[in-house]
């Protein structure tokens, strides 16, 4: 984590709001023995809404590679987004892409 | 990520018909779930209805704390409501919100309620489990409840509702997860599970721990 220097007046943003959208945050699931494939996608398409393709994608890529990016946005997003995945028992973290 | 050996879905190759083959548990053929015009249903004998409810009670009480199996369900939204975890720094707010911040020294625990941030970034990890743990274990906690709601002690055929149905998915997953740590399960389990015999101390919690890999593979195909 960075802090800016003294002097510099810095405005942060409010709340709920991300003022750095080109510098993403992204949510990753890793993958795990016991979590069923055809579960994993079932949650990228409940959570996400992503169409059954693409979540089939992201889940064998989290199958085949150890993890995928699954989400990505601000940081307030991504941590609820690996909020919901915990809830869901998928094995997710969040952290900056940069 | 695991794919149990028996596909259930007619559309799949390799398709067995559900009530062909599929484990057994003291000698009862489990048929798993399939869809009906009035929600999915599954029937369950009194020993699995009595296998399911001891895990998943278990599980409650382990996520929960001893009153979860049986007490009503916390209400909606009882932690980390208003909190806000953009800021991390921010000293009064991590004074103010209750929660805990290191993950929990339980294998099992920890796997339930796992860390969100890396290991190189603990500070951030805790953060957000002082703000969101709570609410992942009301949730967890009110899923086991359902099944518990839903499942009688003498077993029998059970129709769930779709928010019901989700229910039962997270909370045999959480149980999957939970045996899954105890006994060491890997992507190669089903050739372990052929290789264990009837001795080893593990045998009968594979066997079961494969029982509801197959109960919740059926329950997720039918509701796709």
């Amino acid at each position: 984590m960075s802090v800016a220097p003294a002097e510099v007046e810095v405005e942060r943003p409010e709340a709920g709001q991300d003022a750095v959208p080109d510098t993403p945050w992204v949510t990753i699931v890793w993958n795990d023995p016991v979590n069923l494939m055809s579960y994993v996608t079932y949650v990228f398409q409940k959570v996400f809404g992503y169409p059954k393709a693409r979540a089939q994608k992201l889940m064998l890529d989290v199958h085949h590679k150890g993890k995928a990016v699954v989400s990505s946005g601000n940081r307030e997003a991504m941590e609820r987004d690996a909020e919901v995945l915990h809830g869901y028992g998928l094995w997710a973290t969040v952290s900056h892409d940069r | 990520m695991s794919e149990p050996g028996v596909p259930a879905d007619p559309d799949e190759p390799g398709y067995t018909d559900p009530d062909v083959g599929v484990p057994d548990i003291a000698e009862e053929i489990m048929a798993g779930f399939r869809r009906t015009p009035r929600g999915v249903s599954a029937r369950f004998t009194s020993a699995q209805a009595g296998i399911v409810r001891n895990l998943v009670g278990q599980v409650a009480e382990l996520v929960g704390g001893p009153e979860a199996a049986s007490a009503p369900p916390a209400g909606p939204g009882a932690a980390g409501e208003g909190a806000d975890p953009v800021f991390p720094d921010d000293l009064a707010s991590m004074l103010d919100a209750g929660g805990p911040t290191g993950a929990p020294e339980d294998p099992v625990l920890a796997r339930l309620l796992p860390d969100a941030y890396g290991d190189d970034d603990p500070e951030a990890a805790g953060d957000f489990r002082r703000y969101t743990e709570q609410g992942l274990r009301d949730g967890k906690v009110a899923a086991a409840r359902t099944v518990l709601a839903t499942l009688p002690d003498e077993g029998g055929r059970i129709r769930l509702s779709a928010g019901d149905a989700e229910a039962w998915l997270r909370a045999l997953n959480d149980v999957r997860l939970a045996l899954g740590v105890l006994l060491g399960i890997t992507e190669d389990y089903e050739r372990e599970l052929a290789n264990v015999t009837g001795t080893d101390p593990r045998s009968a919690y594979l066997q079961v721990y494969d029982w509801l890999t197959f109960l919740q593979e059926t329950l997720v195909r039918s509701l796709r």
